[in-house]
């Protein structure tokens, strides 16, 4: 196996180039993983944490550029507020350990339907863009058409993921996980909830409840029909049964270790419910404040 | 704490005193910094110039005869030292605790899935296990007997142990039964006594030690042709018993030193690597080195017994109970291990701490080519346990009776008789033991405001919604030290010298350590007995007789009292040697600061001056009273040393729309005899409690058709910080008079009654019946 560390941003690129398949390491909490358990030799390992620039982010407001490495301690700490779903969902992950190391970067990498990362970016919704990088050019691909199946994505061999763009959050978002313990769990299911009072839409993604992270969409077009976003009255109690209802039939999970298929469809629906509550009533009270 | 009185003089009383550091103090363990501060050397850390790196392979199937290994490609690879089979090992291919029935390398066929199949010796661990890969074994898969009801019917879907293969006591798939019947037993005219009658039918599922330190150890050839293996263990000369005919060596000539020990929780109790290591290295010539990975750690040792439980309890009105009608199915896995013992133990405890007049009980453990089951922490009185207070809490619930009550009306006390027919002749405070965890104040409400008190904390499932609290009672018993007539002893060698102008003790045992603190209480009783402060711990190694295993609650009772009769023996040669040299003719000589002082005529000798060079040494051997095996149809005998009794009370929010639970609060009330070291005994309730906690809400492997689904930390979940409540301890010290210093022992009773009050009070938060444990969220829920 052979081990490539390249300086630069351009020496990563051209190492992928050169050996295509090889499989980009940073925080290394899957991929050490699954090296330390034999479950996976890769021809090349490519250590990308001398590559400084995949751990800064910024934003012009509209959006944020988020280094595929920067970890989730830091954006619990510094982007809370642009991406309120994200950094929610980045406290559930892991071990403060992990969360010390662990990036969007590697859970877009791994592609795993359990990521923690990946329901805020679908829910964060139109507009949010995986940066692939290679020697052949940028690719800027939509979240929605990154997954592919069960630990799979769209990435070439010779691709590397540079950052996410994520519009800046312009509601309400929330990230709520069930696992069968209170810390340090992979999700039985998650599911995170956006509300964009700018253009009157909603964004969802639900996460280990099929073979890819994936959004609601009647779900989310029920909801965009449904909410008062001008008068921003209190939710008609029909509303959010009728949103658990159609978010839990957009998964398709499977019984499996964690969880049964019916306890994950039914534990959608009561996230569902709660965390269009907790947005509604957020956006209710930004309402009222700008009023 | 042994003040002793004290007349005439005053400067007598400074030195007079009970050691700082003496029994019922709380000296710091020597090994806890270490540990914090990750410096502790464990078994895992061993190394030896030159050594190679051993590696199992695996049966990846849970039933299926072996029709070839071919270990030629294995053999081929460089720095590969060696590949052995069965075929390999010079002397009896089987070993066991209690019956020989298990291959130290499979013979022919395997039994369950992660049998260990051939071994290999190589200069590096990643090329032992690459090697490993390549041994080409054809395996004939065959359908495994895994369901009760399979084992019962071995016409219909065979044998575990063929016949002519079968080495324990029973027959068929089973590998031991033990009935018991007291009073008139249960008979109709019998259940016509009682008004209220309740059944119920309870599952348990399979529980992992999880020590964090995996099965390790380093085996030296030596020169003598025999082998020096430092090992992670609980029990250093059971393991050279089951060594030597596999290796065909005399016992002598295998020497064994306890290495650092990672938790072990009866996980260790077992062989893992042990032959396989001397194997390797009497083979190569080399000294070597075997590490399992946390994956073969869930396949390298035995797990507590899953359970299923049927029970009839019968009452009066007013609540007294009236019969006990129970069945208790173990699944022992493929290999014997302890479960003989464990069925033992859950029916002479299966029917609680409680005074039960007509009892009918079976308990049986199966042979299956499930994971093999042996001893965990409780062992045998967990599952039954789960089983007798949900029974109470739905006898209560029939009666209309206060579940705490209704326990209290039935408590067991001293005086009383178990259905052993064995009488409880020591304190039994059961029902004071209940009225104390009841009677202390409750946690206060949630605050919602706080997301790490909420079920799912920080996965932000709740802001409150859904979320229901619960209240639980329940006590256990468990017994303490070996039964059922088991010639339970320990050894102990205290040596007194002066060293650097000071006299030392030093303390020389088998025990080991395995994080219960042992060598701090060895410590603690030399210090008491022999006024001395400073004292040496010798490593734990086969030099020194047996102390038989750290298990059953009974390493303080059985190697504390060995210390303590070792450490008496010394004082005694001492002041021997003074009357003899002085002349001394006072009767309340004692030991303290030091020195050799009289009640009545102060100071005699400072220490050092009168052991000089002479230094004084004394070997004992402790035994505990005897106990009988108990009959096997009725079930009757002195069959426990003692009994160990915790009660606990459980507060639970429970988020009743997803089924997640936070154990708010898990208060203990636990009678010890002595705590010799409250601190420690007070880790040990906490600890068992936790592990409680864990078998309540979350522990399981997860078995499919034979072969396990979860086999990592990723997915074997055990409680973190967030998961474990303040766990509040009350400790009674009511003296056993049978034991040294009065003392019970204490590390499991919390683990046997801990998990029904947890499940008792998500019962009382969600109104569902929950015959499983560990309860999911989905039973909670759907």
């Amino acid at each position: 196996m052979e081990f490539l560390r390249p300086a630069s941003w351009d020496e990563a690129l051209a190492a992928m180039a050169e050996h295509p398949g090889a499989l980009p390491v940073s925080g290394g909490t899957d991929v050490m993983v699954e090296l330390n358990f034999d479950l996976r030799r890769p021809p090349a390992v490519l250590d990308l944490n001398r590559v400084a620039e995949l751990a800064e982010w910024s934003s012009d407001g509209a959006s944020v550029r988020l280094g595929a490495a920067v970890p989730y301690a830091r954006i619990i700490d510094e982007l809370a507020g642009p991406l309120p779903g994200l950094a929610t969902a980045a406290r559930t992950v892991g071990s403060p350990q992990i969360r010390n190391r662990g990036s969007v970067g590697g859970n877009l990498g791994a592609a795993s339907p359990a990521g923690d990362a990946h329901p805020p970016l679908l829910a964060a919704g139109r507009g949010v863009r995986v940066e692939a990088h290679s020697v052949r050019g940028v690719r800027l691909i939509p979240i929605d058409e990154f997954y592919l199946g069960v630990k799979r994505n769209c990435l070439a061999p010779d691709e590397l993921i540079r950052a996410v763009r994520i519009p800046v959050a312009d509601g309400p978002q929330q990230f709520s996980k069930v696992g069968t313990r209170n810390a340090m769990v992979i999700a039985v299911c998650a599911f995170a909830l956006a509300l964009h009072p700018a253009d009157g839409t909603v964004g969802t993604g639900i996460g280990s409840a099929a073979p890819t992270p994936r959004r609601a969409p009647e779900a989310e077009e029920y909801l965009r029909e449904s909410l008062d976003w001008t008068s921003g009255g209190p939710l008609d109690p029909q509303v959010p049964l009728r949103f658990g209802e159609l978010v839990a039939a957009a998964a398709d999970p499977i019984d499996d270790v964690r969880g049964t298929a019916a306890y994950r469809r039914h534990a959608l629906a009561v996230l569902a419910r709660r965390t269009l509550a907790w947005c509604w009533d957020d956006y209710r009270e930004q309402l009222g404040r700008t009023a | 704490m042994t003040t002793r009185s004290i007349q005439g003089e005053k400067n007598l009383r400074k030195i007079d005193q009970a050691s700082e550091d003496g029994i019922g103090r709380s000296p710091l363990r020597p090994d806890g910094a270490l540990k914090v501060k990750g410096e502790f050397a464990y078994s895992s850390d061993l190394w030896h110039e030159d050594m190679l790196w051993g590696t199992a392979l695996r049966s990846p199937h849970p039933r299926a005869n072996i029709r070839s290994i071919d270990i030629s490609a294995a053999l081929a690879v460089p720095g590969v030292h060696a590949v052995l089979t069965h075929e390999d090992i010079p002397g009896s291919p089987y070993y066991g605790l209690e019956f020989a029935d298990q291959p130290a390398l499979a013979v022919g066929k395997v039994r369950h899935q992660g049998e260990p199949v051939a071994l290999v010796a190589a200069d590096h661990p990643e090329t032992a296990r690459r090697a490993a890969k390549r041994i080409a074994v054809e395996y004939e898969v065959l359908t495994p007997i895994t369901t009760e009801e399979q084992c019962l019917d071995p016409g219909r879907y065979g044998y575990v142990h063929e016949p002519h293969e079968y080495r324990a006591r029973a027959h068929g798939n089973l590998c031991h039964e033990q009935r018991l019947v007291a009073g008139l037993g249960v008979t109709d005219e019998v259940r016509a006594l009682a008004d209220v009658i309740v059944a119920g039918e309870y599952e348990v599922g399979m529980q992992d030690q999880a020590f964090l330190g995996p099965e390790s150890g380093l085996a030296v050839p030596a020169e003598d042709g025999g082998v020096d293996l430092y090992i992670a263990t609980q029990w250093l000369h059971v393991d050279r018993q089951q060594m030597a005919p596999v290796l065909a060596l005399p016992e002598e000539k295998i020497r064994l030193t306890l290495a650092g020990v990672g938790g072990a929780f009866g996980g260790r109790e077992d062989l893992s690597m042990q032959i396989h290591a001397c194997l390797l290295a009497l083979h190569t010539r080399r000294p070597v080195k075997i590490v399992y990975s946390r994956d073969e750690s869930f396949f390298g040792h035995v797990h507590r017994h899953p359970a299923r439980m049927r029970y009839e309890h019968g009452a009066t009105r007013d609540g007294k109970l009236v019969f006990a009608d129970c069945r208790i199915v173990l699944d022992g896995g493929a290999y014997a291990s302890t479960s003989a013992a464990v069925a033992g133990n859950a029916a002479s405890l299966g029917h609680g701490p409680y005074v039960v007049p007509n009892v009918r009980m079976q308990a049986i453990s199966l042979y299956s080519n499930n994971p093999p089951c042996g001893a965990m922490r409780g062992f045998g009185a967990v599952q039954a346990a789960f089983g007798y207070e949900s029974q109470m809490d739905r006898l209560a619930a029939a009666l209309g009776m206060d579940p705490v009550e209704l326990r209290q009306v039935n408590a067991l006390a001293q005086g009383d008789v178990m259905p052993t027919g064995q009488q409880v002749d020591s304190p039994a405070p059961v029902a004071e033991l209940l009225q104390r965890v009841k009677d202390r104040p409750l946690p206060p409400p949630l605050d919602p405001s706080d997301r790490r008190a909420l079920p799912g904390a920080l996965s932000n499932t709740s802001h409150g919604e859904g979320i229901v609290r619960g209240v639980g009672y329940s006590v256990g018993i468990k017994n303490v030290g070996f039964s059922e007539g088991f010639d339970d002893y320990s050894t102990a060698r205290v040596r007194l010298e002066v060293i650097g102008g000071a006299p030392v003790a030093m303390v020389h045992t088998a025990a080991a350590e395995v994080g219960q603190g042992g060598v701090t209480v060895h410590a603690q009783i030399a210090r008491t007995e022999l006024g001395v402060e400073r004292v040496a711990i010798h490593p734990a190694n086969t030099e020194i007789g047996s102390a038989g295993s750290t298990s059953a609650s009974r390493q303080t009772y059985m190697t504390g009292g060995a210390v303590k009769l070792a450490a008496e023996a010394v004082r005694e040669a001492l002041l021997e040697r003074g009357r003899r040299r002085h002349g001394w003719t006072h009767g309340d000589l004692a030991l303290a600061g030091g020195r050799v002082v009289s009640a009545s005529a102060g100071v005699l000798a400072p220490l050092a001056e009168l052991l000089g060079d002479e230094p004084i040494e004394r070997t004992r051997v402790h035994r505990h009273r005897p106990t009988v095996a108990l009959h096997p149809e009725t079930g009757q005998g002195f069959g426990h040393v003692q009994y160990s009794f915790c009660a606990n009370r459980a507060v639970v929010d429970v988020d009743v729309e997803l089924g997640l639970v936070k154990v708010v609060e898990l208060t203990a009330v636990q009678d010890v005899g002595r705590a010799l070291n409250p601190l420690a005994v007070v880790g040990q309730i906490q600890g068992a409690c936790t592990q409680a906690l864990g078998l309540a809400v979350m522990e399981e492997i997860v078995v499919t058709d034979g072969k396990v689904r979860n086999a990592s930390f990723t997915d074997y979940l055990i409680p973190t910080v967030l998961d474990t409540p303040p766990i509040p301890v009350e400790l009674l010290e009511l003296p056993d008079p049978h034991a040294p210093y009065g003392l019970r022992g204490v590390g499991e009773a919390p683990t046997v009654s801990a998990t029904p009050s947890i499940v008792a009070a998500i019962r009382q938060a969600t109104g569902k019946a929950l015959n499983r444990i560990p309860v999911r969220p989905e039973h909670l829920t759907l």
